[in-house]
């Protein structure tokens, strides 16, 4: 297996109940890529990531993840392991402010004993503070995060996800409801993650997609159609036939 | 620290303690001794519900069976108490083998003649216990209702069993501990009642201390995540068995302290602690104090049940109607409980509806949160 990969897909097949949500999918991601995927509704996008995850099994196939398999882990184990997921609708802890938050995500090791016994280490604060500044939240640290804006909450679940310094960030449809300029402005945010974070954005928002200028895997029917760049996807007969040549949405 | 509901007004947490310590030290020479041992009883009640808060109010977990470690920790402490009065009657042992014709001691009864083994064992078994039970339903991802379900089901298990064992544990009738002896005196006499009564109130003190202790800080935020969105704090690298195994072996380990204390002061433990509906009172007392509060856990548990005992001396039969009412009440009306009422925007809605206090014409998180942000 080429050492460059950080995450090898093999033969991914996960049927639920017949209905095969992900069928003989194969995809590789080198370290350090940012890599976007598409497809139209009901391609298995999601299914994808909970796969990667451990959310969901595969019922065949392999995850390889930096040389080991990650089927039949368990979340929170997939998730020391360095992947860390940005879910579709923000998920964050509502009831808890924004910097009890990232607390959380940036707090090693993730065990009772070091959260009851010990308090946050300074080098974890810095950290805090630095990121609460990349994602504009420095006011509404001991703001409620059930209290902030869509768009914010959407950035707070980007900075958990920056904070638990994942070697895989997967990041599901992160500019669902923001506004063009917060748009841009996460787009331009995950540019910056990719290179030392290996990111996999999955979208529907093609401007979007366009503006991070990366490779893209369009997904149909559980299977990988197509992949390159944007360009060359855009030419491709079999992308235009499923996706691209219907009326944008 | 935290700003959320839970965020106390100081003077508010002040004037309660600064009452409850006053009664607590003036209710000994207030009090008639049946009275002050009522309150003692309530009291003891406050540490099971400070237990039910952990795990319900703050982790989300509704256990309907608390009253298998309630009980547990009783029975602790009454064979330790049965066993060491036990010297006049026939083989040394207590009096109520006598009546089955058992002639020697069950092998479990003999640790409890050591008072040290008695003390941790009153709270470090319901915990082992709690610990076992939680482990096993969380690994398998057994949550909300069905989580209820299983811990009722347990509870009448418990019950069932401690009902039959006569010749282990006196079966249905239970042990009495008023007429055993500690200290070379009654347990059932005024002297150590009313020592009973300084311990409990300490203790029930070190166990709100310890409850806010544990919910401090990221642990505490651990449980609400766990409580508000738990696939979240799988994805986020903790694993939430770990974590609500630990607290809901910690509301064992309560319930285990609550209910040896509640033994000592009512004169006898018996499986009538495992019954259904008083498990379910527990989770009551909290309702109506207020979730998520801690304190509202205690005074839920000794109002309702002064309320209780009160109202069933002047109209008996009548109490499970004003029960049922103010559970009602509250659910419909104050979902965060009393307590929780009081500490949000419910004092600040009567004012206002009086014209007492300005409206707030925007969110209340612009105006009220500004104003606050002002004054730091």
């Amino acid at each position: 297996m080429n050492n460059k990969d950080l995450l090898n897909l093999i033969d991914i097949t996960v049927s639920f109940e017949g209905f095969l949500a992900l069928n003989k999918l194969n995809l590789k991601l080198k370290k350090g890529e940012l890599r976007a995927v598409i497809g139209p509704n009901g391609a298995g996008k999601t299914t994808f990531l909970d796969v990667i995850t451990g959310k969901v099994k595969p019922t065949k196939g392999e995850v390889i993840f930096k040389g080991k398999s990650l089927v039949g882990r368990k979340e929170h184990k997939i998730a020391r392991l360095g992947v860390g997921r940005k879910f579709q609708s923000p998920r964050i802890f509502e009831n808890l402010t924004v910097k009890e938050n990232l607390e959380l995500s940036v707090s090693t090791p993730k065990s009772p004993l070091n959260l009851i016994n010990k308090n946050i280490q300074d080098k974890q604060i810095e950290e805090i503070d630095h990121l609460m500044n990349i994602v504009n939240l420095g006011q509404k640290e001991n703001s409620k995060a059930g209290s902030l804006s869509h768009g914010q909450k959407q950035w707070l679940e980007i900075a958990m996800l920056v904070g638990q310094k994942p070697d895989l960030m997967l990041v599901d449809e992160p500019v669902a409801g923001l506004t063009d300029e917060e748009t841009d402005l996460t787009a331009d945010l995950l540019k910056s993650l990719s290179g030392e974070n290996t990111v996999v954005v999955i979208d529907h928002d093609m401007e979007f997609i366009r503006r991070l200028d990366s490779n893209v895997s369009v997904l149909n029917q559980g299977t990988v159609l197509c992949e390159g760049t944007m360009e060359t996807i855009q030419k491709d007969k079999k992308v235009i036939d499923v996706y691209l040549g219907r009326p944008e949405d | 620290m935290s700003q959320n509901k839970i965020k106390f007004d100081k003077k508010i947490v002040l004037s309660f303690w600064i009452i409850l310590i006053a009664l607590i030290i003036a209710a000994p020479t207030l009090l008639p001794v049946f009275r002050l041992n009522l309150l003692g009883r309530y009291l003891s009640l406050s540490i099971v519900a400070l237990g039910v808060d952990l795990i319900w109010g703050y982790t989300g977990l509704l256990s309907l069976g608390q009253g298998i470690f309630f009980a547990l920790g009783g029975y602790c402490a009454a064979m330790y108490l049965q066993i060491n009065s036990s010297s006049e009657f026939p083989n040394n042992i207590p009096e109520f083998f006598a009546l089955y014709g058992v002639e020697k001691l069950p092998f479990f009864w003999e640790p409890f003649k050591s008072p040290y083994f008695t003390f941790f064992a009153i709270w470090i078994i319901p915990a082992l216990i709690a610990g076992l039970i939680g482990f096993l339903v969380f690994r398998n991802r057994i949550k909300g209702v069905y989580f209820s379900i299983l811990t009722q089901a347990s509870l009448l298990v418990f019950f069932n069993f401690f009902n039959g064992q006569q010749k282990l544990i006196n079966g249905t009738n239970g042990l009495k501990t008023d007429v055993t002896l500690l200290f070379g005196q009654m347990v059932g006499s005024e002297s150590i009642q009313r020592l009973f009564f300084w311990l409990t109130s300490i203790l029930v003190i070190a166990a709100w201390f310890f409850a806010k202790w544990v919910v401090k800080g990221r642990f505490g935020n651990i449980l609400i995540g766990i409580r508000d969105d738990e696939p979240r704090v799988r994805f986020t690298g903790y694993n939430p068995v770990i974590f609500k195994t630990i607290i809901f072996s910690i509301a064992g380990g309560l319930a285990g302290i609550s209910g040896a204390l509640y033994t000592v002061q009512s004169g006898i433990v018996s499986p009538q602690f495992m019954t259904v509906p008083f498990s379910i009172e527990m989770v009551i007392w909290v309702a109506v104090g207020g979730r998520g509060t801690l304190l509202g856990a205690i005074l839920g548990a000794v109002f309702i049940n002064y309320a209780k005992s009160l109202v069933s001396e002047a109209l008996p039969a009548s109490w499970m109607f004003i029960q049922g009412g103010l559970f009602i009440l509250v659910v419909t009306a104050l979902p965060e409980g009393v307590l929780g009422w009081i500490q949000g925007d419910g004092p600040r809605n009567i004012l206002q509806r009086f014209g007492l206090k300005r409206k707030i014409e925007t969110y209340p998180s612009l105006e009220i949160n500004n104003k606050e942000q002002n004054h730091e």
